[in-house]
């Protein structure tokens, strides 16, 4: 789970995050007890539809104000360590 | 000078009392006075913000029309992007992040000639209910610094109870704009899901997150309201609406006006003083000529299950962002995966942590069904019971908070603190809106009820809220850390 989240835990830290983890899903264990077979799931509070815009381009950040906040970046890219 | 809200004020600048920016000046002196107890802001912005005064008074001068809010010094919660201005989520991950954009709330306050001091703390990514999370350290409540001023939006409302702020924004998505603003004496107003745009909001849970004003009075957050709410093409969940003026609902007239009190809201982890609180509140509304009626809300107690799982699961989704390629934090690394891990262990902090693990654990394939589809039907039985409950009465009664606010490390483990929050996560499973007023005192200490209404219902609280309000203005009172010279 924690290669998953892309995060890396100490031993002590791990041995604490297991057991918060633990007691937190068991006690959620308690929704076992409503009975939802016919329940349709609820996404969202309000009702759903699709939201279209007009294809119309429009202005967005230049290169510059994207890369404004880059850790790092090179000749108007990103910057990150060797992937292959 | 100790009860400036909003409208006050407003009169004032217009009657030329004063100028909006010996007003400003008023404020920064007083937040650079109170700050070194209070700690409500991450960074300041008096530059601008005296600027604005200035071209509000000219306008003023020049006899032109100028809005509600023109030239009140306000807060902006540091989650929320104003352009060229750090936005840090009270994370490491954002220490040194400078929007390049504005919210769409910001937007819309500039049209309304908005002043703002400064971005306000919380705790990270808006994780947690004392400000306890925030990476720059915690607010203190002004009201007594021993306490937390509570959270997330702990820090706009430190910064509103001590006035280093008239007014100030913040983010609800399980209580963090009614919850502070209960601990801290305050009106908070968390709008029907849709009603503002989350645009330039940094998402924490999009089926939740929502802006809304925590103020000094109910007026206020109705011209609050007034100046964020509304449509936004760029927020595909905000909802098409004419727009309304939040002032008409303030009436003191309840006559009539149903209101449902669910047994469920008054369990046994709710403190005495709180219950008779809000009782005492209905039996004045009962004797103003409103209708209480009993109404069952019977899954209110599977709230806080259904939110820390769904919650958690969207902020994981929403927080894989952070892997330190194109903004933030970045720790370097062997490779590239090596340096996500290491940037977003060392990035975010543990709270944070835990909620990106339990959302990956509850969307992960094996627990999937169990956890996250089984909160999601839930939810939706949540909701038929508001349904049912709102067939029956106009608004509901319910406390903000179990009791008033809390001291610092009053809560060691993680699931007693997701516990507290059973009054307020109900609210925005729903997507309803919800509003918190002082309804009493314990102990020197501000306690709060929610009047919540059925979804876009935003005036019969107001309405509600403003009856109550109005009868009681003991209520409406100025922290000790709040109080300034006239």
């Amino acid at each position: 789970m924690a290669l998953l989240s892309r995060l890396a835990f100490g031993p002590e830290e791990l041995e604490e995050m297991k057991a918060s983890m633990n007691s937190i899903l068991t006690y959620m264990d308690e929704l076992n007890q409503y009975d939802t077979e016919k329940v349709e799931p609820m996404v969202h509070a309000v009702e759903q539809y699709n939201v279209m815009r007009d294809d119309v381009p429009h202005t967005s950040f230049t290169n510059e104000e994207a890369l404004l906040n880059a850790p790092e970046k090179e000749n108007g890219y990103f910057k990150v360590p060797k992937i292959i | 000078m100790n009860q400036m809200t909003i409208h006050d004020l407003h009169e004032k600048l217009l009657a030329k009392e004063l100028s909006a920016v010996e007003l400003t000046k008023t404020f920064i002196a007083h937040r650079d006075a109170a700050e070194g107890e209070i700690h409500a802001y991450l960074s300041t912005s008096d530059e601008a913000a005296l600027a604005k005064a200035a071209a509000v008074d000219a306008k003023i001068a020049a006899g032109e029309p100028v809005s509600d809010m023109a030239g009140i010094p306000g807060a902006i919660k540091d989650n929320i992007c104003i352009k060229g201005e750090t936005c840090t989520a009270a994370s490491r991950m954002l220490e040194h992040w400078v929007a390049p954009y504005n919210a769409t709330v910001i937007e819309k306050l500039e049209a309304a000639d908005y002043v703002s001091l400064g971005k306000t703390n919380l705790d990270e990514f808006a994780m947690g209910s004392s400000t306890e999370n925030s990476y720059f350290g915690p607010s203190r409540n002004p009201w007594n610094t021993e306490c937390v001023p509570g959270g997330s939006s702990g820090g706009s409302a430190a910064a509103v109870a001590a006035n280093e702020a008239v007014w100030a924004l913040g983010s609800d998505t399980g209580g963090s704009i009614r919850q502070p603003a209960s601990f801290c004496g305050l009106v908070g107003l968390k709008p029907t899901y849709g009603l503002v745009s989350r645009y330039g909001l940094l998402a924490f849970a999009s089926s939740l997150d929502q802006i809304g004003p925590i103020v000094k009075d109910v007026t206020d957050a109705a011209i609050v309201l007034n100046a964020i709410a509304g449509h936004d093409p760029r927020d595909s969940t905000s909802i098409p609406m004419e727009k309304k003026d939040y002032k008409e609902a303030l009436k003191t007239d309840v006559k009539g006006l149903r209101i449902g009190v669910p047994d469920e809201f008054f369990g046994p982890g709710i403190k005495e003083e709180t219950k008779e609180a809000v009782k005492s509140a209905l039996a004045f509304y009962e004797k103003e000529g409103a209708e209480i009626v009993p109404v069952s809300i019977p899954h209110i107690k599977s709230g806080v299950s259904v939110y820390y799982i769904i919650a958690p699961a969207e902020a994981s989704s929403n927080l894989a962002r952070y892997d330190g390629v194109g903004f933030g934090f970045r720790m370097p690394g062997e490779d590239i995966v090596d340096m996500y891990i290491k940037t977003r262990s060392a990035g975010f902090g543990k709270e944070v942590k835990r909620r990106i693990m339990l959302g990956n654990y509850v969307l992960s394939a094996g627990y999937y069904d169990a956890y996250y589809l089984k909160a999601l039907k839930v939810r939706h039985l949540l909701k038929d019971d508001f349904d049912r409950a709102f067939a029956q009465c106009d608004v509901i009664a319910a406390p903000s908070a179990s009791g008033a606010a809390f001291r610092f490390g009053a809560f060691s483990d993680p699931l007693s603190l997701y516990m507290e929050d059973i009054c307020t996560v109900p609210v925005n499973l729903v997507g309803a809106p919800s509003i918190s007023i002082p309804v009493g005192f314990h102990d020197g200490m501000p306690l709060g009820m929610q009047l919540i209404g059925p979804a876009l219902g935003e005036e019969r609280i107001l309405n509600a809220a403003y009856a109550f309000e109005q009868a009681h203005p003991e209520l409406t009172r100025t922290a000790p850390k709040g109080e300034m010279e006239a």
